[in-house]
């Protein structure tokens, strides 16, 4: 137990916004942003993410990662003056002054349960588990609002015409943030169909690399059973001593 | 000569054989399909409703797209984006009209598409058939070395290549593009005048039986005249005549299947080219034996 607070404290630590322990008064730039309709000043220099966070909000959810990876933070908001409505991460945007801005946390979504062993490598497996994908009328609005700048709508038309290569390569850096598909007119769920993409792709588009097989039967006939074994079996500080030990390339 | 191709959804999934067909016919007679670097759904259907613009802003960025070609380079012809499938040709070409008759409308979607270059609302969209017209039919029998002698063939056009009017290839009434190839080819024209009357189009999705009953007459009235095979230049088309025999014969019993060309697979076989590209294998009924006994397949 008390190594599990350890741990805890640990990430909790980490992550404290990094104005932490910084004097007000030190601070030179301040911006105001409405989250939620209501006006914080904030130092100029937050992320969005830590700005809330500043504002005294405490996040349970809308946050994960903090470093662009996981898609947790997704954020919509509207910079002053302007129409448009912006999305990005909010672990990644800076503040701007006088931007109205709100957390989504999550956007609802049906996820289809399928089998690609049992798909048919063509575009009916698009048009079986997410037939919407039809109603795309390439708009772009997902395209503009991926903080991933994706071509989104490319990888759905891809989808629609069963072309699984690129809807693999278009979509690869997808995080799932869901920002394309709670704004698509169309009501589709990008990267939920990527996804079955990606999956159809690596099953049936690419050949199984020579190396991988070698490798994959060397493990099945228990090459590396023994240093395996002997790693499991180490204790904490033996993992940690070993960690603090290992060999590595210069920085 | 390049000329910027959009080949639209289905030449990609259930009608390849029309594209990988067409691409090789074209390539014997000195023309190079581009196919546009990005392109996306044409919309399908053109949206009639008045109000509705945001259907037309996919035909419209696929234009645009031509543009761009046009701007690097990567085409000879400079002015026009040619289709295969009669449904994109008609949802294309009716949306360009629309922007070029209307430029409030034409504003509006450029305006929704900011992010892309304006739409100048020059480039024309043309189908296969106007292009191998304007080749020459000539030019295309001085290519034939396998005359399809003796095969009787009877054309069919549908609706999306003649109409509404201002889109039409052909006369609507009596289309003769199809007849005067097919004798280019050296075949024997069955014309009837089913070959204009509609296929059911996408009703096939949710009535079944309905367009098997269409496909029964438009099938039977050619093969009362002789017919032993049908043209189409549409994968919609295609799909209600070829594929719906299945349910056809379901309900005819006496119904003697019939093999549907893309007229771009007769072409290729009329040039003599092989197997690979005429695609045979996605044509529902088998038409090899009938080429076979005509002599013109191995
Ligand atoms: S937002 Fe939706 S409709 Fe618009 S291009 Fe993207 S997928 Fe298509
Ligand atoms: S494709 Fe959609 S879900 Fe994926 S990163 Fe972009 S906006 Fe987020
Ligand atoms: S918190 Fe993970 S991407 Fe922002």
């Amino acid at each position: 137990m008390e190594e599990k607070n350890n741990i805890m404290e640990r990430i909790a630590e980490a992550n404290r916004p990094v104005t932490t322990g910084v004097d007000e008064k030190d601070i030179k730039d301040w911006v105001t942003i409405y989250i939620m309709g209501k006006g914080y000043r904030v130092p100029a220099d937050l992320t969005i993410l830590t700005a809330i966070e500043y504002a005294g909000y405490r996040l349970l959810r809308s946050v994960g990662c903090r470093q662009g990876h996981c898609g947790a933070c997704a954020t919509v908001f509207r910079r002053a003056g302007e129409y448009k409505l912006q999305a990005d991460l909010a672990c990644q945007t800076r503040v701007e002054d006088g931007m109205y801005l709100v957390q989504i946390p999550f956007s609802p979504a049906e996820k289809a349960i399928y089998d690609i062993s049992k798909e048919p490598y063509d575009a009916s497996v698009f048009m079986k588990y997410y037939p919407e994908v039809a109603r795309c009328v390439s708009c772009n609005t997902c395209t503009k609002s991926c903080p991933q700048d994706l071509e989104v709508m490319d990888y759905v038309q891809a989808a629609i015409r069963g072309d699984f290569e690129l809807v693999a390569d278009n979509s690869f850096d997808c995080i799932q943030c869901g920002l394309c598909a709670i704004r698509c007119p169309a009501e589709i769920v990008q990267y939920h169909v990527a996804q079955l993409g990606r999956r159809m792709y690596g099953r049936y588009g690419l050949s199984m690399p020579e190396h991988l097989k070698k490798r994959v039967e060397e493990i099945e006939q228990g090459k590396f059973k023994e240093a395996m074994d002997n790693i499991t079996s180490k204790s904490r500080e033996e993992l940690e001593k070993m960690y603090a030990e290992r060999q590595r390339e210069p920085d | 000569m390049r000329i910027a191709y959009y080949p639209g959804c289905t030449l990609k999934t259930t009608a390849k054989n029309f594209e990988t067909s067409a691409i090789a016919i074209a390539q014997q007679l000195g023309v190079e399909f581009v196919e546009l670097p990005r392109w996306t759904c044409c919309g399908t259907v053109f949206s009639l409703t008045s109000d509705d613009l945001i259907h037309h802003v996919a035909p419209i960025r696929n234009l645009i797209r031509v543009q761009e070609m046009v701007k690097r380079k990567q085409v000879d012809d400079e002015k026009r984006i040619l289709t295969l499938c009669s449904m994109c040709f008609n949802t294309l070409k009716r949306s360009n009209l629309r922007v070029k008759e209307n430029i409030e409308d034409l504003k509006k979607i450029n305006n929704l598409m900011y992010l892309e270059e304006d739409y100048c609302a020059e480039i024309e969209v043309i189908h296969l058939l106007q292009l191998l017209k304007e080749i020459g039919f000539d030019k295309i029998k001085a290519k034939v070395k396998n005359p399809l002698n003796n095969l009787k063939v009877a054309p069919y056009y549908g609706c999306m290549i003649l109409r509404p009017l201002e889109v039409g290839i052909d006369d609507p009434e009596d289309p003769t593009i199809q007849r005067d190839l097919l004798e280019a080819l050296g075949a024997e024209v069955i014309d009837n005048p089913y070959k204009k009357v509609c296929c059911g189009s996408y009703q096939t999705v949710n009535n079944k039986e309905k367009v098997a009953e269409l496909a029964f007459d438009i099938l039977t009235h050619a093969q009362r005249e002789g017919a032993e095979a049908i043209t189409t230049c549409c994968p919609l088309c295609s799909f209600n005549l070829d594929f719906r025999q299945k349910e056809v014969l379901k309900k005819h019993p006496d119904f003697k299947q019939i093999p549907v060309f893309y007229i771009t697979q007769l072409i290729a076989v009329a040039f003599g080219l092989d197997n690979k590209t005429l695609g045979f294998d996605q044509n529902y009924v088998d038409p090899k034996l009938l080429l076979k006994n005509k002599g013109l397949i191995k």
